[in-house]
């Protein structure tokens, strides 16, 4: 066990951060740079009729107006939220029609304004509803999972246990809101494209643009080199950098474009609202033999994007006969996306919900519960984990927090007017990992140099490669300047999936590793001209592991409860983790930390309402949709558990990105249950839920 | 904490000489200690003026309403949300930056910096970095109030008054710095930083 004494190196470009030396995509203003800003549309269906740029065209500084009439024209893609302005269809309010572009920011702000569209609307449908006759099941749900799976024979084995729960837990739409809008500068010259992008991967920008503008890839560079949050609404182009290429492109001037915060609910993406029934069989003793985990949820028109929700159920518990769905409409709504632990996030919410809800039915104490139902092989897959501590998790979390002094009577603990309440739900996240290349560079004065285009969202990437490179090469990491962020270096995946570290880390590490090999059969003299190593990662990369990959954790929440307003406080939060080894601990309980945070948003304050009546999403700024704030944040800890697993990588590490949210939501929902007797099946807990 | 002098406004902005004379206005914003003159669009904020004319892009730009901090900087000492202050109304304020922020302590030559940033980095009190700039102007400021005695939501007011200064506890720093939001949730550490700051 843990805890790792020694915090770990510094963040890298701390000193650039503190300073406000480090820029950010919208901190290049190129000279003769003009602004732009977007026309979204005010209808949530149906098609522009005309657009009258003529009082926009007035404003003093007033550069050009694109709509789809006089757009540059794209080049098909997958992903069809990128082709902007091409026709005269309005798949969903928030769209955008038009984009002004001035020599100043306030002009193409007044701009925009000025911009009269009009529209033929038509009837829209943004309501979804269990019974919708628009409901199918993906064969996909995001991240490739089979959208429908069935184990044994659910039916029967759920109506012969002796205990049963069957309950449904509803969610809003969350969105991620990073601190930084989505921006872009955009500047073409001698055709070839200039963008610095708020992206968390320069090389999946690049080939997009590549492909939209129908040029070679070679002669567009992207870079992406410190990025403000994503949270995973950065993860795949947005619309800023294309708008802002075309408008570059039509006018002949770079263009920078940041996307207005209250522009973003509707166009970056977001976790869709979800509906989860989940329906456990289990004996007396808490062991399930049957379990149910079906997700009903909503897409756009535009692109099928499917909340993997369901999927948690695959892996965490002993489940003999499962049925875990999903099933979605196409609505006329904005496009969901990914949202930091797509699936994980939304489906532990419900499935740590049903685990407590069975805690109670059977009086077994939830961890118990938890520890009883564990399990040495995936249950879907059948494969055996490379490894898996959600029990020493769960055990140590239990320990640390105090968990043994509970009450398990709801309703049992109050101080004054407070409430108080304990719960506890798992964590779980899957390894993933993707190939990457890299390079490894020893100068003639004997200073090291890695070049990979790797993403630092705010996770540490720059630091924790500086580490794995400096430990591959045996020098001291002041010796090696790692450079990431530019779609000029060694091709590399994105920042997302937690795998960043993994696929990043296992390209420098092979480069570093090849070059000192190099250096060796130089008798350790570096030539003058310096030496220099490329590794990719493609061949090392196991397709079809024999095991399952998952980190595990636990998590523990203490909550107090106003029992006359209904307003509830997390006093405390603990987790516990099992994901590998933690390459800086500084960084890394940071990480871990601050998904715990989002976690505590996504229980008591997150909620994007969508507006049936108008096909869009009321929270449309941070006044209204709620993150928490210093205040709302008080005792949380993040620990981990030394785990030692030789089928991951060179550094052994398992990604910690994203599984701190996981969990968190349903460990205060049940300490909320525990401290009123009041099971609320719906996120976020708000005040008047409790009431009702 | 550095204080400033109340500016002398008795002057107002100047009329720009360009034929748009109803849209345009001369100021002059001392920006870090040194005075800067520009002629800017009268709709231009602080934040604009800083960002896009002055090059100075520490103050971020995360909701352009007022309510995300993160482009705090301090105007005549005072922590404020530069996306909601026209500049034009501005004329002769004195504006310190984050960029500025390491001199308010003593020539920032070698790079030196504030003991706040410092504290930033040896805490990770920061993820991203972008609402770090307004998270640690912020900081100077609550310092500052706190030290002056100014009371928050959750100072205790039951023995009268507080007479400075106000002790900065973990609730005072926490509510005091609710008015800058991080989405990385790096809030423990920004509180560790400004405890050891302060302690």
């Amino acid at each position: 066990m843990s805890t790792t004494s020694t915090p770990g190196p510094v963040r890298v470009e701390g000193r650039e951060k503190v300073t406000g030396a480090a820029r950010y995509a919208a901190e290049h203003t190129p000279p003769g740079t003009a602004y732009a800003w977007p026309v979204p549309a005010t209808i949530a269906r149906g098609r522009v009729v005309s657009v009258d740029a003529g009082r926009a065209m007035d404003e003093p500084g007033a550069l050009a107006v694109l709509t789809h009439e006089n757009a540059p024209r794209l080049k098909d893609v997958d992903d069809a939220t990128l082709l902007l302005l091409q026709n005269d269809r309005v798949p969903h309010r928030g769209w955008y029609v038009a984009l002004a572009v001035a020599r100043s920011l306030e002009a193409a702000r007044a701009m925009a304004a000025a911009v009269r569209v009009t529209y033929a609307a038509e009837d829209h449908d943004a309501v979804l509803a269990p019974d919708h006759p628009g409901l199918y099941v993906p064969d996909e749900a995001n991240g490739g999972f089979p959208g429908s799976r069935e184990r044994g024979d659910f039916d029967t084995a759920y109506e012969r246990a002796a205990v049963r729960v069957d309950a449904t837990y509803t969610m809003a739409g969350l969105h991620n809101h990073p601190m930084e809008p989505h921006a872009a500068t955009a500047r073409w010259e001698d055709d070839r494209l200039l963008a610095y992008d708020s992206s968390q991967g320069a090389t999946t920008v690049q080939k997009t643009l590549a492909a939209l503008f129908g040029t070679d890839k070679e002669r567009i560079t992207v870079v992406s080199e410190h990025v403000g949050g994503g949270f995973g609404s950065k993860g795949t182009p947005r619309p800023q950098v294309v708008l802002a290429a075309m408008a570059a492109r039509h006018t002949g001037v770079p263009v920078k474009l940041a996307l207005p915060r209250a522009q973003l609910a509707a166009v970056v993406g977001h976790r869709p609202p979800v509906i989860q029934r989940v329906r456990l069989g289990a004996g007396e003793d808490g062991t399930i033999s049957a379990l149910a985990h079906e997700v009903i949820t909503q897409t756009s028109t535009v692109r099928q994007f499917v909340e993997q929700a369901a999927t948690p159920s695959r892996t965490m518990y002993v489940s003999p006969h499962s049925r875990t769905t999903h099933r979605v409409v196409a609505l006329d709504v904005p496009s969901p996306s990914w949202m930091r632990a797509p699936g994980e996030a939304s489906g532990m919410y419900a499935l740590e919900c049903a685990m407590d809800e069975l805690a109670c039915a059977t009086g077994v104490d939830p961890v118990e519960l938890r520890v009883r139902n564990d399990t040495a092989t995936e249950p879907d897959s059948g494969k055996p984990f490379s490894s898996r501590h959600l029990v020493e998790c769960l055990r140590e979390g239990a320990r640390r927090f105090g968990w043994h002094e509970r009450d398990p009577r709801p309703r049992s603990r109050a101080e004054g007017r407070h409430l108080i309440g304990t719960g506890v739900a798992s964590s779980c996240y899957p390894v993933y990992v993707s190939a990457s290349s890299a390079q490894a560079r020893v100068d003639g004065d004997g200073r090291f140099s890695v070049r990979v285009n790797a993403t630092d969202i705010g996770t540490g990437a720059r630091t924790v490669l500086t580490q794995i490179a400096a430990e591959a090469l045996a020098v001291p990491m002041d010796r090696v300047a790692v450079e990431i962020g530019s779609s000029a270096l060694p091709t590399a995946p994105l920042a997302g999936g937690s795998c960043g570290t993994a696929s990043w880390g296992w390209a420098v590490h092979k480069a570093c590793r090849a070059l000192g090999d190099l250096i060796g059969e130089h008798a350790g003299t570096v030539p003058a001209g310096g030496l220099t190593v490329t590794a990719d990662t493609s061949d090392d990369i196991v397709s079809e592991p024999p095991q399952a990959k998952s980190s595990f954790g636990a998590q523990f929440a203490e909550v107090r409860v106003d029992a006359d307003t209904g307003e509830i406080r997390v006093s405390r939060l603990l987790g516990v983790f099992a994901t590998g080894r933690i390459l800086n601990a500084r960084t890394g309980r940071s990480q871990l930390v601050g998904a715990m945070v989002m976690g505590v948003g996504m229980a008591l304050l997150e909620s994007s309402t969508l507006d049936t009546r108008f096909g869009d999403f009321a929270e449309r700024d941070l006044a209204s949709y709620h993150v928490p704030a210093c205040a709302d944040i008080r005792d949380i800890e993040a620990h981990w558990i030394d785990e030692h697993d030789p089928h991951l990588n060179p550094m052994g590490s398992k990604g910690i990105g994203e599984i701190g949210i996981v969990g968190t939501a349903a460990a205060i929902a049940n300490a909320v249950h525990h401290a009123t007797g009041v099971r609320v099946r719906d996120l976020p807990l708000h005040p008047e839920k409790l009431l009702a | 904490m550095a204080t400033h002098p109340a500016p002398d406004r008795s002057t107002g902005p100047g009329r720009s000489g360009d034929p748009d004379r109803t849209t345009t206005s001369t100021v002059t914003l001392r920006v870090n200690g040194v005075p800067r003159r520009l002629t800017l669009d009268n709709r231009t904020t602080v934040l604009d003026a800083l960002r896009e004319h002055l090059d100075l892009t520490g103050a971020k730009k995360g909701c352009d309403h007022g309510q995300c901090g993160a482009c705090t900087v301090l105007v005549d000492g005072r922590r404020t949300n530069s996306c909601l202050l026209p500049a034009v109304a501005h004329d002769g304020a004195e504006i310190t930056t984050v960029e500025g922020l390491a001199e308010l302590v003593g020539p920032a030559e070698g790079g030196a910096l504030h003991p706040l940033q410092q504290a930033f980095v040896d805490r990770d009190g920061f993820q991203c970095g972008y609402c770090t700039p307004g998270q640690l102007c912020s900081a100077v400021g609550a310092i500052s109030e706190a030290a002056a005695g100014h009371p928050s939501y959750v100072t205790s007011l039951t023995a009268g008054p507080p007479g400075p200064p106000v002790p900065l506890s973990p609730d005072e720093i926490r509510e005091r710095m609710s008015g800058n939001l991080c989405r990385c949730g790096a809030y423990p550490n920004i509180v560790g930083a400004i405890e050891d700051v302060t302690r």
